[in-house]
């Protein structure tokens, strides 16, 4: 499974929102509902599954689900 | 004390519930004047280390019907089954919470514990993989009070809102704080019950050191038998019952079905023991005088008492007493415990039990207490032992005493 593919089982196991609503440029906020404590939680769910960490200040700036896959990517070092 | 105004009259028109004996209130009083025990062996964890190994659970619960999954896996289940009796009650009496009367809406959920089953699970992850790994909904769902958070949430109720957390006593608190919130004019409907979810190791391992719970595993059906020579203590239960309370002319305006009225309430304390109440249990006595003299009434107008009645060996002989040192010694009052079937839902029981008193005056029909196959030589009153009775309640008590020695007593009275 790819990351793309496995960030996006995440998101609909977490935030209970279906596979079509999940576009990479879909807002967790504006576009799926969550809250800051649904992002909280679905970043821990992240990290757990792909072995990274992400700081607080970096939550902060993931708004979508391409931020997100960005991030994931980023810190397992698969683009600079 | 009499108010020199006129009080406003409180009446339930809504109830819901979740517990051993049913998923509904309906099929509960079916099941407890039918005299159906709710306990069995429990399935939720591994008892082969604990003492007591028998509880009342749920049976055939669908959280789903009431929450989604996504809602399932964050919280509580105790926060779970108050939004599922809080949702029937609602439906039950059809009140719809809208702009004109959304801020005159309350909600006061009672619990003794809280989500006690998160807190088991937060501290093992938190031992094992540490305090990064713990979910931001962990506090939301151990929070005593988001049981009535939760459904304000969801139900748009702005009123005031509140929890009590006086253990086995919160239950019947809630309900009557909702009352006197009612009658002295801070809101005109509440939301009010308890809700309890600790079939759980640790509340186990917790009640079996202080030696209050049942062990008789080999018969769970016959565990919770107040009254009885042969009691060993009570067996815990999880469940929520919630009512309606409304004023009396907005419930009628509306056309609202009314089970019972409430009439009255009496509070006290036993400032004596942490956990048992004091020999005669005085502080239950003059709770029950409190009760009938803040709802206007006459020991002699009482037909029915729900009892606190929770099948250990303290608590029934010193409720006896306390009910004989207000009705006579020689009293005919009819006296049923519904623990001997529900078991004890602790802060939930008085939720469930002002729900059961309240269709026992509605329907005239006394549910029984079960299991009472040897009346203990010193509990001698009417205790309605095996068998549904047919009977015009006029007026009725519940009673509810919990640890830390706190008594609530509420009066109801038949709505004619």
């Amino acid at each position: 499974m790819s990351i793309e593919e496995r960030v996006i089982e995440i998101i609909t196991e977490q935030l209970g929102v279906t596979k079509e609503e999940c576009v990479p440029e879909a807002s967790f906020m504006d576009d799926l509902g969550a809250d800051s404590l649904d992002i909280v939680e679905l970043i821990m769910a992240m990290e757990e599954n792909f072995g990274v960490e992400i700081s607080d200040e970096e939550l902060m700036k993931i708004r979508t689900i391409q931020d997100a896959i960005d991030f994931i990517k980023k810190k397992r070092g698969m683009v600079n | 004390m009499v108010s020199h105004i006129s009080r406003r009259r409180v009446v339930v028109t809504g109830m819901g519930t979740v517990n051993p004996v049913g998923n509904t209130a309906r099929e509960t009083w079916e099941g407890l004047c039918a005299g159906k025990s709710g306990i069995a062996a429990v399935t939720r964890f591994d008892t082969s280390k604990c003492k007591t190994k028998i509880g009342g659970e749920l049976k055939g619960f669908d959280p789903l019907r009431f929450v989604s999954a996504k809602e399932q896996r964050r919280t509580d289940e105790f926060i779970i089954y108050a939004l599922a009796a809080a949702e029937m009650a609602l439906e039950d009496a059809g009140l719809k919470i809208g702009k004109d009367n959304a801020e005159r809406t309350g909600t006061i959920i009672g619990s003794g514990i809280g989500g006690l089953a998160t807190v088991e699970k937060a501290k093992i992850l938190l031992m094992e993989r540490g305090p990064q790994a713990l979910s931001p909904f962990m506090i939301p769902a151990v929070l005593a009070n988001l049981a009535a958070g939760q459904i304000a949430i969801r139900s748009g109720a702005k009123g005031p809102i509140n929890c009590t957390v006086t253990a086995c006593a919160s239950g019947a608190g809630a309900i009557g704080d909702a009352f006197r919130l009612i009658r002295e004019g801070y809101a005109d409907a509440m939301i009010a019950g308890g809700s309890e979810a600790v079939v759980t190791p640790l509340a186990f391992a917790g009640f079996n050191a202080m030696r209050a719970l049942s062990v008789r595993n080999d018969r769970p059906e016959a565990a919770s038998r107040p009254f009885d020579r042969d009691r060993d203590g009570f067996v815990i239960g999880e469940g929520s019952g919630i009512v309606i309370l409304e004023e009396l002319s907005s419930a009628l305006d509306r056309g609202a079905h009314v089970y019972a009225e409430i009439s009255g309430i009496g509070m006290s304390s036993d400032a004596y023991h942490v956990a048992i109440p004091p020999p005669g249990h005085e502080g239950a006595a003059r709770c029950m005088r409190l009760a009938l003299e803040d709802a206007g009434l006459e020991p002699s107008q009482i037909d029915y008492i729900n009892a606190h009645g929770t099948s250990t060996p303290p608590n029934d002989i010193y409720e006896t007493q306390a009910i004989k040192a207000v009705f006579g010694k020689d009293t005919r009052v009819a006296v049923s415990s519904t623990k001997s079937m529900t078991g004890h839902l602790l802060g939930a029981a008085g939720g469930l039990e002002t729900i059961i008193t309240a269709m026992a005056v509605e329907k005239g029909t006394m549910p029984p207490t079960i299991n009472l196959d040897n009346p203990d030589s010193e509990c001698d009153l009417d205790y309605v032992s095996g068998k549904a009775r047919a009977r015009d309640i006029r007026a009725a008590l519940s009673n509810s005493f919990g640890f830390g020695g706190v008594n609530v007593v509420l009066a109801f009275r038949k709505f004619e």
